[in-house]
């Protein structure tokens, strides 16, 4: 994990960019997490200063939002819908089956530190349900736990 | 000539394989070294025919799908190039009887060009709508949207002409057009298919607005969960301002209209225009009181129009075709088309734009095709989240806002979520009310205490207790939160809730392990 003043220097530098926005805050916060992963605690400070708002209004907007993490996550992020559609389609076992081949629940990371588990309501493909996310942008349709270990295997070999 | 062949790049197609089928077609032209090349389109829509491989022939396009990797070199030995015949044959695309059955207004070019070539939208119709606009003045665009009886594909179905006649009117030195495409509710995909398959429509259809109300600037509001349609849209913004369809001098009309993208961040809740409004500032999203409207005080204090991604959409072939021919589609107050969304245990899943008017019962077991399980349906979810659950007894009900509202339901964003006969009730009510006490955003004690509420008491049914006491006190809650919510979340969670007291009163039961142990 980088060191305190590096994290703060980068985050000025960061949010330098975006201050020219109006209603720059959301697109640093996103800046900030794609650079570091996470909103490290020492960045919300150096954020507030950077637009000229108090600490508190960062720190209530960055807790505010589900996608915002205070911690660093696994290497890999996978999420897995929750929502009515991939219910219909029997989501919540084959959730449960996910959880309990990796060993932990929605929210946690596994031991060694390679995948990190989270929920999420909805991505748009109901019609392809149950549905899920790896990382940034890998979206996968009609999962089954099968399909899901085959996926986890081959990014965290 | 070179033959295309069309692959989507819609997300539903590419967590389907696409991606993986666009590279071994690709492959394959190289290795046969033939004369043909990939277009990555929009989707059709016809998601369970994904990736759906069109081949553009003499005769028009042919249709293959659904195409997996290991189907391609047999594609190819069939002469698919020339349609020939394989097991994966659809014929022509547009003769598939789920896409003949559409009136196709909004998605008119959606799956059928390249979504990111300005080019290609102006040769299928494209900019035809903001050219009209620029020779009429402000208030006669206004006054054709408001003729052409359109209202808000949100959800609220508010008509989109009055709101924007109360920007024109309200003076102010900036304005705003904010794009709500915060499409959170689950059982819906127009908004995302829209931004991946036609970014242009969107984006003249917000210049229009932008126009018709003398706002000069208008921002996009994209869930973060949609990141290829906000590559996408991202990268139509960048084309279109290079073409001067965006800019300070939009088409040659001396006006200046500009759009800019912001990203949510997983608020379910700033699906809300005043919380998304929020959310634009900088600020934790949360509802704002209304008044005052948006239209007064929106975007930081400023007049603002925000609608949806469908009504903006929606704007452009109206304002090229006349108010009068899509006011002609639709039945009562329900006028123009509606993109429907076909989802969850559904055998064809998709999307079908028609007119309103057309019955649940039609779309779910005539165009759906009935359960992809091929049980009975038990319950079919309209509007999302916050929308009722309807038997297959209201099946006779129309697509239309106030047939919907007659029945204790609503359309919301038409979405239509089918669940087969062995969905548990109680646990859907019980999720309606888990939902809304996970995305309140915390502004008012009916939504943000009364989910709570409701989930326990719910959970008291699973466990055993009398269950005629428990339903009198989550009506009495329900009504609470109906009339005592700032928003449509608290308010609209009663609808699934009271949808299953009052239609799936059986389900309401302790559950088996509870039953055991008394």
């Amino acid at each position: 994990m980088a060191a305190a003043s590096e994290i703060k220097e980068r985050t000025a530098a960061i949010a330098a960019e975006y201050t020219h926005l109006e209603g720059p805050l959301m697109p640093i916060l996103h800046a900030i997490q794609h650079a570091f992963g996470y909103v490290p605690e020492e960045s919300v400070q150096v954020i507030a200063n950077a637009i000229n708002v108090a600490r508190a209004e960062v720190h209530g907007t960055l807790t505010f939002y589900p996608d915002f993490r205070r911690e660093p996550a696994g290497t890999h992020v996978l999420k897995l819908c929750r929502a009515e559609a991939c219910q219909s389609l029997g989501a919540d076992q084959i959730a449960a089956e996910i959880k309990a081949n990796l060993g932990i629940d929605f929210h946690e990371t596994t031991a060694d530190g390679a995948l990190t588990l989270e929920p999420i309501f909805c991505l748009g493909l109901c019609s392809c349900a149950p549905a899920a996310i790896l990382d940034e942008s890998r979206v996968i349709g009609r999962i089954d736990a099968d399909k899901v270990a085959a996926l986890v295997a081959e990014v965290t070999a | 000539m070179t033959i295309r062949i069309y692959v989507p790049r819609d997300a539903a197609a590419i967590a389907l394989g696409a991606h993986e089928v666009a590279a071994a077609v690709s492959n394959e032209i190289v290795s046969r070294d033939l004369d043909a090349s990939v277009v990555r389109n929009g989707s059709r829509g016809m998601h369970w025919l994904e990736p759906l491989l069109e081949v553009d022939t003499p005769s028009g396009r042919i249709a293959y799908g659904p195409v997996s990797v290991a189907d391609v070199a047999s594609l190819f030995d069939a002469d698919f190039l020339n349609g020939g015949a394989h097991a994966l044959a659809l014929g022509a695309t547009e003769e598939i009887p789920f896409f003949a059955r559409q009136t196709r207004l909004t998605f008119a070019r959606c799956g059928i060009t390249d979504p990111v070539s300005l080019a290609d939208y102006e040769a299928h119709g494209g900019l035809v709508g903001l050219r009209a606009a620029i020779a009429m003045t402000p208030a006669d665009v206004v006054t054709t949207v408001t003729d052409s009886g359109l209202r808000g594909r949100g959800g609220a179905g508010f008509p989109t002409g009055i709101k924007w006649r109360t920007v024109l009117d309200t003076a102010a030195e900036q304005k705003y057009i904010v794009c709500n495409a915060d499409e959170g509710d689950s059982g819906t995909f127009a908004d995302r298919m829209i931004m991946e398959g036609d970014p242009f429509v969107l984006i003249e259809g917000m210049a229009i607005a932008g126009l018709a109300t003398e706002a000069t600037k208008g921002y996009i509001y994209i869930r973060s969960e949609y990141p290829h349609a906000i590559a996408t849209f991202e990268e139509a913004i960048l084309t279109a301002r290079a073409a001067a369809v965006l800019g300070t001098d939009v088409l040659g009309s001396g006006k200046a209209f500009d759009i800019e993208v912001r990203i949510g961040a997983g608020a379910y809740v700033c699906g809300e225009e005043t919380s998304l409004l929020n959310s634009i500032e900088g600020k934790r999203g949360v509802v704002r009181s209304k008044p005052p409207l948006p239209a007064h005080e929106g975007l930081f204090g400023l007049p603002t129009v925000i609608n949806n991604v469908i009504s903006l959409a929606s704007v452009p072939v109206i304002l090229a075709e006349g108010p009068t021919q899509y006011q002609e589609y639709g039945v009562g107050r329900s006028r123009g088309t509606i993109p429907i969304q076909l989802a969850g245990n559904i055998k064809h899943g998709g999307l079908f734009e028609a007119p309103f008017g057309m019955t649940l019962g039609e779309l779910v077991d005539d165009i759906g095709g009935g359960t992809l399980s091929g049980r009975p349906v038990k319950a079919v979810q309209v509007g999302g989240p916050l929308g009722a659950y309807f038997p297959q007894s209201l099946f006779d009900t129309p697509f239309d806002y106030e047939a919907f509202a007659a029945k204790e339901g609503l359309i919301g964003h038409a979405g239509v979520t089918v669940f087969d006969d062995t969905a548990d009730m109680l646990k859907q009510a019980r999720f309606a009310m888990e939902f809304c006490a996970i995305e309140s955003c915390g502004k008012c004690t009916p939504c943000r205490i009364g989910s709570t509420r409701g989930v326990e008491t719910l959970d008291e049914i699973a466990a055993g207790a009398d269950v005629d006491e428990q339903i009198t006190l989550i009506t009495d809650l329900c009504e609470t939160m109906k009339f005592g919510s700032l928003c449509a979340l608290g308010g609209f969670t009663p609808y699934p809730v009271m949808s299953v007291i009052t239609h799936f009163r059986t389900d309401l039961k302790p559950t088996p392990a509870a039953q055991k142990a008394e």
